[in-house]
């Protein structure tokens, strides 16, 4: 079956009591046994619950996968890998990996000594191999990248995991399992923020991992189970009916995100645009050899003017709204330099490629013309 | 460490009765639309008008909701009730009661700190840390429940943390809180007391100076058997770095929860006078049956707990354990399969009865010396008294005894 028939129906059995086409949402916390000592599925809703396995069966369907686990948040799923280390242990990660990620790297991870480096991941490799050390379990890598949409080639990546016996982790939350399924390149595990374009409508927070090895899902659930940070039922069936039109929204957000791209590179107001389906992106042909058709509906922009032309502009839009956050129906804007980047030093945000003229746009499902129409009035007011 | 009062609208609150707390709490007076309920923000994010807007809210100018993993309104709302509901300053909420001691411990404990737990702590706690947090090279020792002199014994320059549930579970041994608090205060380490199964309205943990208050609210506080949710209370100043990294890992719960978990709370008073009236009549009736051995329940004279308990708990809670005499686990099994009321369950403190089987349902994989060690006897049934009528659990436990 093709990727929107899986979305549809895997996991979604209809209910055998009543026939309902959409199986019931279960709420309860503990579940009844027929049996004294007879275990059965479902024992207590933090071990496991219907609602929520039917969202990981369908989520570890379409990502290539054999088991998945949900989570209250993205975070949450990325401090359960991060907590399968030990003392001792080393991580290697992509320099632009999301702000929260680094912040759990390096302000709590490191309190129970565990290391990081912090490594060029997009194009060129040999940073990243020479950041490897005996003590290196773990390599993070996120692609594309947040917020110049690097592009980082998960299958070279996941060769010299192999060759040095790590874990190769991918947060894959811009490129969503409609357009890059990282274990098929050989990933080992990929992280979801579901709160983005799985759940697609802003409404819920959620996480995921999903591997296609049994042990390791094993050891993830261990510590899932231990620590308790698990997805409620209702999100997880938002999550479940967010992954129906899950392909719909992304290749149609990617399509309207490209003609976005296409019409700023030609704005004079505009000094250059960052979009990974564009042929003089870097990351380019990766992309286009790693992503399914589409490039995804993030990209970001420089507006000629700098930081206060920036400001003008993310405050000018009708449409887009001003809002840290991505990969929902409402298109939104934010100026790295000020919000989500804001805890960088300017100079080290500037050697990443973090202008303060940059400005991050996550397309909508509005129309590509009322879009358009919206960012050209916002750059007229904005550099007046 | 204890918990200040500096907050007028606390005082007044917390002042008054525990029904009245549970309602009104927490809750702004004109709401939203003019709801008398408050609404369930299911927002991921929150919009900002203008960059000023964003620049104010960065420099603390503006207090308001940025992004959902860092908080959300439903949120501060239950929090602020469930702090006043423990006469304390502040509420961190969880995903479940287990993410919120791993996140407080998270917080609070660096490589080469120690913990101290009294061995009849929650089971799936005392794994965590000695499992999980001794990768991260945090120590864990284990004294025997309530007694006071190896607990000080144990306490070094690098002790940070003294742990124990009260009462505890299966086997309802009370803590002394005063004697416990002091203990921690005479040495600069602070305490933690999961109050899971005494609730804010049977043990008031933070009175007795207590620093940090654990429930998995998924028991008495929710009540109902249909959501997961954990809180730690405590003082603002020290729940602010708990607070912080619940933002970094993000094991926050959910906002339909939020309001579950609200509107749970609204009847607290009145379930856990029922829990409590149930459980002690329940413990009465199976203390003189002739089939049972042995009852833990802090509410009976027998119970060696019971002067402590009698002096520092309003009640004495829904859970009772109880042994059942010359039988074997098949034997137990069959009191456990006849009951008609409590239906079999892990999980506690709804208002559906539960029952289970400790060996057969939480400690099944342990080895046996193992449950010897922790007592847990395979004629050991453990029962968590729901809100039924208390005639009716006590006819359906009478039949099944009979069998």
């Amino acid at each position: 079956m093709k990727f929107r028939t899986r979305a549809i129906h895997v996991g979604n059995e209809p209910d055998p009591a009543t026939g309902a086409v959409v199986p019931p949402l279960h709420l309860a916390s503990t579940f009844v046994q027929a049996k004294a000592g007879v275990p059965q599925e479902y024992d207590y809703a933090r071990s496991g619950s219907p609602t929520r396995k039917s969202f990981e069966t369908t989520l570890a369907n379409l990502e290539g996968g054999t088991h998945a686990l949900a989570f209250a948040t993205g975070m949450a799923a990325t401090t359960c890998v991060t907590m399968m280390l030990s003392s001792g242990d080393h991580i290697v990660a992509g320099r632009d990996i999301y702000g929260g990620t680094y912040r759990l790297l390096h302000n709590v991870m490191n309190r129970f000594g565990i290391g990081v480096t912090l490594v060029r991941t997009d194009g060129d490799l040999s940073e990243l191999k020479a950041a490897i050390t005996p003590r290196t379990r773990l390599l993070w890598i996120e692609t594309p990248g947040n917020p110049l949409m690097s592009i980082t080639d998960i299958a070279a990546c996941a060769e010299v995991a192999r060759q040095h016996r790590l874990l190769l982790a991918v947060d894959s939350t811009f490129a969503t399992p409609a357009l890059t399924r990282p274990l098929e390149l050989g990933a080992d595990i990929v992280m979801h923020s579901a709160t983005k374009y799985i759940g697609g409508h802003s409404d819920l927070l959620g996480g995921a991992l999903v591997v296609q090895d049994k042990a390791l899902y094993d050891k993830l659930y261990y510590i899932q189970n231990a620590t308790g940070p698990v997805m409620g039922p209702l999100e997880s069936y938002l999550c479940t009916r967010g992954l129906k039109t899950l392909e719909l929204r992304v290749r149609e957000q990617s399509r309207v995100a490209a003609q976005l791209a296409d019409w700023l590179s030609d704005n004079p107001r505009v000094a250059r645009v960052n979009y990974p389906g564009r042929a003089g992106h870097p990351g380019h042909s990766i992309a286009a050899r790693q992503m399914d058709g589409a490039f995804g509906a993030m990209l970001s922009f420089e507006i000629k003017g700098g930081y206060e032309a920036a400001q003008r502009l993310v405050e000018s839009t009708k449409l887009f709204a001003l809002a840290v956050s991505l990969g929902a129906v409402e298109s939104l804007i934010e100026q790295p330099a000020s919000m989500s980047h804001a805890s960088y030093q300017r100079e080290d945000r500037l050697a990443v490629g973090i202008s303060d003229g940059l400005i991050r746009v996550s397309v909508g499902l509005e129309d590509f013309e009322d879009l358009r129409d919206d960012l050209d009035q916002a750059l007229v007011s904005a550099l007046k | 460490m204890g918990n200040m009062k500096t907050n007028d609208r606390t005082a007044n609150e917390t002042a008054r009765g525990i029904s009245t707390t549970c309602v009104h709490a927490g809750e702004e007076r004109q709401k939203e639309a003019s709801s008398i309920t408050d609404p369930i923000f299911c927002a991921s994010t929150y919009t900002f008008a203008n960059t000023a807007a964003v620049i104010e809210f960065i420099e603390k100018k503006l207090p308001r909701e940025e992004y959902g993993r860092y908080g959300n309104p439903g949120e501060k709302v239950v929090e602020r009730k469930l702090a006043a509901l423990d006469g304390a300053e502040a509420a961190v909420l969880y995903s479940s009661g287990m993410a919120a001691v791993a996140g407080l411990l998270l917080a609070k404990l660096n490589s080469g700190d120690e913990v101290i737990f009294f061995d009849e702590c929650y089971h799936r706690t005392r794994e965590f840390c000695s499992k999980h947090m001794a990768r991260f090279g945090v120590v864990t020792h284990q004294v025997p429940a309530g007694d006071y002199d190896a607990m000080e014994a144990a306490i070094n320059k690098n002790t940070r943390l003294l742990v124990s549930e009260s009462p505890t579970n299966p086997h309802l041994s009370v803590v002394d809180l005063e004697r416990f608090a002091g203990l921690g205060r005479k040495h600069g380490v602070e305490t933690l007391i999961d109050a899971t199964l005494g609730t804010p309205y049977n043990v008031q943990p933070i009175g007795a100076g207590v620093d940090y208050v654990l429930h998995s609210a998924t028991k008495y506080l929710g009540g109902h058997n249909d959501l997961l949710a954990g809180v730690i209370v405590g003082s603002e100043e020290q729940l602010a770095p708990v607070r912080k990294l619940r933002g970094i890992t993000g094991a926050v719960n959910s906002p339909h929860n939020f309001y579950l978990l609200e509107r749970g709370l609204k009847t607290f008073e009145l379930r856990m006078q029922r829990h409590n009236a149930n459980g002690q009549a329940v413990a009465e009736f199976l203390h003189e049956h002739p089939r049972i051995e042995k009852v833990y329940y802090p509410g009976l004279p027998s119970h060696p707990y019971h002067e402590i308990a009698s002096r520092t708990m309003r009640g004495f809670g829904g859970l009772v354990t109880f042994l059942i005499k010359d039988a074997d686990w098949r034997a137990t099994a069959d009191v456990v399969d006849r009951v008609q009321i409590p239906r079999i369950a892990p999980s506690l403190g709804g208002v559906e009865s539960l029952i289970e089987q400790p060996l057969v349902m939480s400690y099944y994989e342990m080895p046996v010396e193992d449950r010897k060690r922790f007592g847990i006897p395979d004629n050991m049934i453990r029962l968590s008294c729901g809100i039924e009528n208390t005639e009716d659990l006590v006819a359906d436990l009478k039949q099944a005894l009979q069998g």
